[in-house]
């Protein structure tokens, strides 16, 4: 059962990780157009290099 | 624009509290000035024709090729364009950019739709969905393990961390329910977040009280996957309504409020919140007055079938008064402001219709009629059940985890999802048919309605003449006709051209072709003087029919108009009487006009020239005698009768106070999807009514074990969860 010590508090990180990158993704307006991001995704306009 | 430079100045002490008398004005003025070039401005266009990634790319690179813009981003879900500019490009001049690539723009006014811009209120709401599923997650991992067999002092270790877990998380995620029902109790009375905090406060009491006693049973998984659903429910029901006011904002938006003003012999276009009482205002044919006044200069004549409901023009001359919202059609006029803003006869009118809105209030909803039986019946069991054992057993501990495994057990997690995961998928069916629900009790109240009242103008009829009499005449008249038709922009001589173009005819070599503002045109044909107008003016008796007048070498001919319906209209009619409505007329048109129409459309029951008063009256004594009134209008002359109908539509292209004061806006010209609404409304009344009975089905089975004291964590939750995913699936049969 000392496997616990280790195994809790890392689930906990791990889950945290996500929570906080979903945080992340509602505060930097990710969530104001789905529509368009489910299509940005098919424009070729950034193939070559990121948008600067 | 003005506030941003103050704000920038108020960010720069040092640089002007030095010698405020002195540097401050030019300095100010100079910053200023710097602070507008630098912060540029934001503007809002409508693109209601984007639908894919080409036209997200091409919109973007024209609109970022643009001379003076810095960013264009277009957002598909909302179908606009947010473009940061420099300070001096025109959204006029985006417009005809993203024209020019093919695709349909419009302005909107930045001040109306920035309200919608940032959804504070929906971006809080996820992020406590956020924290409740993490959290939700994890205590369940642990529960799970102390159901499958974790005992003694590791069950107390998993109890401890999930106490860890669940306390922070729910002061965090539970807040709104916390802060609606402390405000519910302060007013003294109940609403479904009295019992829902209750039951998650006295979970996480005994569940605290068991852990410190190494107890067996802690509710720590069902007070969070409580909020959870709970939290689900409220996000739904705010993302509806979100995105419906935004639409509705929209709407408000498009109508960019601009009127070009004489200032110092100069004519200079100013938002209309700018202007000031005896201004100079011209008005241009086709231009709605922004402002009530008196005209000054210019003969016309005015459309004013969005405030009255009637279809024929009044003449408009010198002196004559004014109000905001006519439509000025055939001359150029200018106008002296005498009343503006909220001053007009318009908005005092729009006003009125605020106050009698209260009424519309009072109507209580399902989910309050269902909180209203079951807040005091959850309590009044709940603490019957702890009475019970506390003295039967003597325990309080025993009598609490009893009197706590019945407010989890009835905490009605199924029933805050019934309501708002049916009408979201309703909502969203309709608007996929371009109908727009406003109001949120408006699907309920759709629902019930078996009476259906019209308005003509505007609603029935599209506002657009059509000539009705064209086959009476011959080849010549009617080439002299088109001839000195398209010397005007009134609507009856476009509607004239239009229709004889359709027929190949071809124009009368009219020379000195010129408009008559207020009267018509006139010209000459082999010498002769031809005209094209007014009855009065050619010296005709006008008759009751809207009609114009046409003096050719042959004498005086008539051709007679009548509106042409709006798409759908008969559709709609013919549907709604085949479901078994009663569908009237009621209008402000003359009677002739209302009387042809009902007749082409099957309406038994018609009523002409009815005062505004007129329409809210005959629709009180409609709902005195027990029908359930639907009205659909448009004009500032519906507006009344709008809000006091039991449920209300209008067109897109209603005034804005109409599109205010109704429940359901209907986004598209075409009035066929009222009754396929009327349907939805119908089914989606009937699946939260089967949701009510689903959750109280649950409740039924378990409530009888969690009294008995039978009921342990793992049942709560499986009960919980079932009820919720079985509601939620049932609304979305409705798609």
């Amino acid at each position: 059962m000392d496997i616990l010590v280790w195994l809790i508090p890392i689930s906990l990180f791990l889950g945290g990780i996500g929570l906080v990158g979903f945080i992340w993704t509602v505060k930097t307006d990710q969530y104001d157009d789905p529509d368009g991001a489910s299509q940005r995704i098919l424009s070729d306009q950034w193939d070559d290099h990121p948008k600067p | 624009m003005v506030d941003a430079a103050q704000h920038y100045i108020e960010e720069q002490p040092g640089g002007i509290s030095a010698c405020p008398a002195c540097s401050a004005a030019p300095a100010a003025e100079d910053m200023a000035r710097r602070a507008r070039e630098l912060e540029g401005a934001t503007l809002a266009l409508s693109l209601p024709g984007i639908h894919c990634a080409a036209c997200i790319d091409t919109v973007e690179r024209a609109l970022n090729a643009a001379p003076g813009v810095r960013e264009a981003r277009v957002n598909l879900t909302l179908k606009r364009a947010q473009v940061k500019a420099d300070a001096d490009v025109e959204a006029a001049d985006l417009v005809q950019v993203v024209e020019g690539v093919g695709y349909e723009a419009h302005e909107l006014d930045a001040g109306t739709i920035a309200a919608t811009a940032t959804d504070r209120r929906g971006r809080e709401l996820l992020m406590r969905l956020a924290v409740a599923g993490f959290a939700s997650m994890n205590v369940m991992l642990l529960s799970v393990s102390v159901w499958s067999g974790a005992a003694d002092a590791t069950r107390d270790l998993f109890h401890w961390i999930s106490a860890a877990i669940t306390l922070p998380a729910i002061a965090f995620c539970a807040q709104p329910f916390f802060i609606s029902a402390g405000r519910a109790l302060k007013a003294r009375h109940l609403n479904m977040d009295v019992p829902i905090s209750l039951a998650i406060l006295l979970a996480l009491a005994t569940s605290l009280w068991e852990t410190s006693l190494s107890g067996e049973h802690a509710y720590f998984d069902a007070a969070l996957t409580l909020t959870f659903f709970l939290l689900a429910g409220r996000y739904l029901d705010h993302r509806t309504r979100a995105a419906a006011r935004s639409a509705a904002e929209e709407l408000a938006a498009l109508e960019v409020p601009r009127a070009w003003v004489l200032r110092d012999g100069e004519e200079v276009q100013l938002p209309v919140a700018e202007l000031s009482i005896g201004d100079l205002i011209q008005v241009r044919p086709g231009g709605r007055m922004p402002v009530d006044g008196e005209i000054v200069e210019g003969a016309s004549e005015l459309d004013r079938s969005l405030l009255t409901g009637e279809t024929l023009p009044v003449p408009a001359l010198a002196g004559q008064g004014v109000s905001a919202g006519e439509v000025n059609l055939t001359g150029p006029l200018t106008v002296r402001a005498t009343a503006i803003g909220r001053d007009t006869s318009l908005a005092r009118m729009a006003d009125l219709v605020a106050i009698a809105e209260s009424g519309r209030s009072r109507y209580t909803s399902l989910a309050d009629r269902a909180a209203k039986l079951y807040a005091p019946g959850v309590h009044i069991l709940s603490a019957l059940s702890f009475l019970g054992w506390f003295l039967w057993s003597g325990d309080l501990r025993v009598a609490l985890n009893i009197a706590a495994a019945v407010l989890i057990i009835t905490c009605p997690c199924a029933l805050g999802l019934a309501v708002p995961a049916v009408t979201t998928a309703a909502s969203g069916r309709l608007f996929r048919r371009g109908m727009l629900v406003k109001h949120e009790t408006a699907l309920e109240r759709l629902a019930e309605v078996d009476t259906v009242v019209f308005d003509k103008t505007g609603t029935l009829t599209a506002g657009t003449p059509e000539a009705t009499n064209l086959d009476a005449f011959d080849d010549a008249t009617l080439s002299l006709s088109l001839a000195l038709a398209e010397g005007s922009s009134h609507p009856l001589s476009r509607s004239l051209v239009t229709a004889l173009r359709a027929r190949g005819i071809a124009p009368a070599p009219v020379a000195e072709l010129r408009e008559v503002p207020g009267y018509g045109t006139e010209g000459l044909l082999d010498g002769r003087r031809v005209r094209l107008g007014r009855a009065a003016w050619l010296g005709a008796e006008a008759g009751g029919e809207t009609a114009t007048w046409l003096e050719g070498p042959d004498g005086l001919v008539e051709f007679t108009f009548t509106d042409s319906l709006r798409d759908g209209a008969e559709a709609a009619v013919r549907d709604l009487l085949a479901a078994g409505k009663r569908v009237a007329l009621i209008s402000g048109d003359a009677e002739g006009a209302v009387a042809d129409l009902a007749a082409r459309l099957g309406i038994e029951d018609w009523t002409a020239g009815a005062l505004p008063g007129d329409k809210a009256t005959r629709i009180v004594d409609l709902q005195a005698q027990g029908a359930r009134v639907l009205m659909v209008g448009d004009g500032l002359n519906d507006t009344a009768a709008l809000s006091t109908a039991h449920v209300s539509i209008s067109p897109a292209s209603a005034l804005d106070a109409a599109r205010v004061a109704s429940d359901i806006v209907l986004l598209g010209g075409d009035l066929s999807p009222i009754p396929e609404a009327l349907g939805i409304a119908s089914r989606a009344t009937r699946r939260i009514r089967e949701n009510f009975r689903i959750a109280t089905f649950y409740n039924v089975i378990a409530v009888p074990l969690a009294v008995a004291g039978l009921c342990s964590p793992l049942i709560a939750a499986l009960a919980m969860s079932a009820s919720s995913i079985t509601v939620s699936l049932n609304a979305l049969r409705l798609r």
